[in-house]
């Protein structure tokens, strides 16, 4: 078993945290998140062109002139292949994607439209209403059930090492720009879920050691429990990483963002069940009469 | 921990064959009548359209709130009381009475026998919720009698909705509720909804009216303007016949004029009416109106008796055809929005297909490298465990046809990387273990013991996030939510069953060898 000490460096990667938690709640603020079609409304399109010299700013122009309000056209992987995003979204017309399509045709020569995804202003204020109550239903539901398995200082650092993750995770992605979408929602789940995974194998070792030895300190406590559990926690997050880098690099262009999301839980869950969880249990100074005085009622 | 009886041996060899065999079958077609299942493959797989489709009811309420006034004038007069100043205010049916009939119409109104306004015993609710303020009475659609309203209306729409995809002829359509206001058309190997979508968006309400002369008609008359948005004209309220009376449309070639018409036939009771109008009317222009157009408005040269008709209008084949089929498959109750689009083409489902496969195909190459890096026989072990636990999870979606979409793909590679956990927190609860144990069996089974209930917890929080995700998520997302729900019970199921079997069987033979793992 390796001995790093872990527990040293509790203040100073603290600090770090709070500092990126600080700073990813002021873009969340001031900045907000990028919501794409699904949460914000509107229109996206993924076009091909025939034409090879078609670049994102002729298609933006020829986009612009048909009147359909603010519009993003970015690369989506081949060079032939565009996103286009606008805001306009037309459920009484059945003809809206039909006229775009030819007029674009008649503009920038043929194009073959691969996806399109048309949400309305109600159905995408639902969405964002439904993923808001997930992640929240998701927190509630780990909390509890951490709070019937631990006690209530384990819960505590368990439920505060998620909020971490989840801040920092949205926080790079408003920070970015990135596109936030169901799929991103599903990706915060997951990374609760992982996240939660993470620090209970930490904390079950944390109560065992409790139980065995009443004279250690928990701040050396601690440190002995993540040691014994180290190379667990790296080679899960290295089987885990390696499967979503896998999704990220040939997964195509639509799992992007979420592959990307789930990368950054995995290595901010793995850190925070380590520098965040466990300094919390210390700083509640949690000790064997914590977890006596819990078994006995 | 580590013994298994025999029986428990073979069920396990069994149950995993099974399910590998289910698994298979989706590649390999055998030829057989025992399993003939498949994954479905999602909208954003295999290519199709997802249309949400919301039924605006108002125009409905407002036809049933004047059915009613109607209703409400003929059955009080039936009764000899004495109702006026009806008025259709917003929602709100408006009258007064006179004095000393308040009480009786409010008992009539009231009564759980009711003619006028029905009594849902079910939900104890009238029809109607009545208000009086002296003599001055106010009718609302009471929460159920909404509800119920709704209801009729959407599953009225969803037929119609039915027989027009059917018609159209794509491949298993599927047509479902949603809510009392919406309906979900899912159109799998759709290429070009286009047609759909504008098939859809027709109320395709037909009427026959005639235009009117003189504005001086006792149905009043409404300005209507023709499809092509050329000219208006003045048309009589007076409706001649309506779509319900068709019984078949269909488009033909007019021989005379060389153009394309749509023709059709009408029942009895719509070809007596024909008949009569075209009789008085010979000589007057019949507008043929459909959702509030004009289309066009032939002159009538002499009656129609025989039941049926044509169609001119300047019509194109395609279009002609359309018509014939809104007009076979009947009028909505009230038009329909498209609120959501979400079109796949068939290329881009193949090319996610390929491209989750491959990654698939790496992310599994890459973790069973590592794990023998890291334990060598055990990580062949686990290994096996996860190869067994890939063909679980595909048996398992197989056996219950369980749609398979893009993020349910990143959901089985996830699988893969998360389930090899189980093991390492085994592994490594037995290389600790037998740091103070030296006979080998013994540490082993202390570290299955040892390590489950963490294992237990463990799991438990990745399944509780995806349970929810499969309550609130939609579509592709909720194919997530399966695969990563359904691969932590597979992966359960390999860890205790396969992977401890083997385990075991590789601790008994070689229990005297120096540091086994």
């Amino acid at each position: 078993m390796r001995n790093i000490s872990f527990n040293k460096f509790y203040r100073k990667f603290n600090i770090l945290s709070l500092v990126l938690i600080v700073i990813s709640l002021v873009f969340l603020i001031f900045k907000g998140l990028n919501y794409g079609v699904d949460f914000k409304g509107g229109t996206l399109i993924e076009l091909r062109t025939s034409d090879k010299t078609n670049n994102i700013s002729l298609i933006r122009d020829s986009f612009n002139q048909m009147n359909l309000g603010d519009v993003s056209v970015k690369k989506f992987g081949n060079e032939t292949d565009f996103i286009v995003k606008f805001e306009k979204q037309n459920s009484n017309d059945p003809e809206f994607i039909k006229n775009i399509q030819n007029k674009l045709s008649s503009s920038i020569g043929d194009v073959d439209f691969r996806r399109v995804e048309n949400v309305g202003p109600k159905v995408s204020s639902e969405l964002l209403k439904s993923g808001i109550i997930a992640i929240s239903l998701s927190l509630a539901a780990m909390l509890l059930y951490i709070w019937i398995r631990f006690e209530w200082q384990f819960s505590l650092g368990a439920i505060l090492a998620i909020f971490h993750d989840v801040i920092i995770t949205l926080g790079i992605f408003s920070i970015f720009s990135l596109e936030i979408n169901l799929s991103i929602v599903a990706a915060v789940l997951t990374i609760v879920g992982y996240s939660m995974n993470d620090t209970v194998v930490i904390f079950d070792r944390v109560r065992e050691n409790l139980r065995k030895f009443s004279d250690i300190k928990i701040f050396d406590l601690t440190n002995i429990s993540i040691n014994e559990t180290l190379s667990r926690t790296i080679i899960t997050s290295v089987t885990t990483l390696l499967a979503l880098l896998s999704i990220y690099l040939f997964g195509g262009e639509i799992l992007k963002g979420f592959s990307l999301a789930m990368i950054l839980g995995v290595i901010f869950g793995t850190y925070s069940s380590i520098y965040i969880a466990n300094p919390i249990l210390v700083a509640l100074n949690v000790s064997q009469r914590t977890i006596v005085k819990e078994e006995k009622d | 921990m580590l013994y298994f009886s025999k029986l428990r041996i073979i069920s396990v060899i069994v149950f995993t064959v099974i399910f590998s065999y289910f698994a298979f079958s989706n590649f390999v077609k055998f030829d057989d009548k025992f399993f003939s299942k498949n994954i479905n493959l999602g909208l954003d797989l295999q290519g199709g359209s997802y249309l949400l489709l919301e039924i605006d009811n108002r125009p409905v309420i407002t036809q049933k709130l004047q059915a009613k006034i109607i209703e409400l004038k003929r059955y009080f007069k039936e009764k000899k009381i004495t109702l006026k100043n009806f008025s259709l205010k917003g929602d709100t049916i408006l009258f007064e009475t006179t004095d000393n009939e308040i009480e009786n119409v409010k008992n009539i109104l009231n009564d759980k026998e009711s003619d006028v306004n029905t009594y849902y015993p079910t939900y104890k609710s009238h029809e109607f919720d009545v208000l009086e303020n002296g003599n001055l009475f106010s009718l609302n659609y009471s929460r159920y009698g909404l509800v119920l309203l709704k209801n009729s209306s959407l599953d009225q729409a969803i037929e119609i909705v039915r027989r027009r995809v059917d018609e159209v002829g794509t491949n298993e359509p599927n047509i479902l509720k949603r809510g009392n206001d919406r309906i979900l058309v899912e159109l799998p190997g759709l290429d070009d909804p286009n047609r759909i979508k504008s098939l859809l968006g027709k109320t395709a309400n037909l009427t026959f009216q005639f235009i009117s002369q003189n504005n001086e008609e006792s149905f009043g008359t409404e300005k209507l303007s023709f499809e092509d948005g050329s000219r208006d004209a003045i048309v009589s309220k007076r409706i001649i016949l309506s779509g319900d009376n068709l019984v078949d449309a269909k488009p033909t070639m007019n021989s005379q004029t060389n153009e394309t018409v749509v023709s059709f036939s009408l029942d009895r009771v719509g070809a007596k009416k024909f008949g009569k109008a075209t009789s008085t009317g010979v000589g007057k222009q019949l507008a043929i109106v459909l959702d509030g157009k004009i289309i066009s408005a032939p002159s009538v040269r002499e009656p129609i008796i025989g039941g049926s008709g044509q169609i001119s209008g300047d019509f194109t084949f395609q279009s002609a055809t359309d018509l014939a089929l809104l007009l076979r498959s009947g009028a909505l109750p009230a038009p329909l929005n498209i609120i959501e689009e979400r079109t796949v083409g068939p290329d881009l489902g193949q090319d996610s297909i390929d491209a989750g496969i491959l990654s698939l195909f790496i992310g599994f190459l890459l973790v069973i490298l590592f794990m023998i890096y890291k334990y060598r026989a055990f990580g062949l072990i686990a290994n096996l465990a996860l190869v067994s636990n890939l063909f679980l999870l595909i048996g398992i979606l197989t056996l219950f046809e369980a749609t398979l979409t893009l993020p349910g793909i990143a959901g089985i590679i996830l699988t893969v990387g998360m389930a090899v956990d189980a093991n390492v927190l085994i592994f490594e609860r037995i290389k600790e273990e037998t740091k103070n144990e030296k006979n080998p069996i013994i540490a082993f089974d202390a570290g299955y013991t040892k390590s489950r209930t963490t294992i237990l917890d463990a799991n438990i929080t990745t399944l509780i996030a995806a349970f929810i995700l499969f309550f609130m998520g939609s579509g592709p997302v909720k194919g997530f939510s399966v695969t990563l729900g359904v691969g932590i019970l597979t992966t359960l199921f390999s860890v205790y069953f396969i992977a401890r079997l083997l385990t075991s069987l590789y601790v008994v033979k070689n229990k005297d060898k120096e540091q086994l793992l």
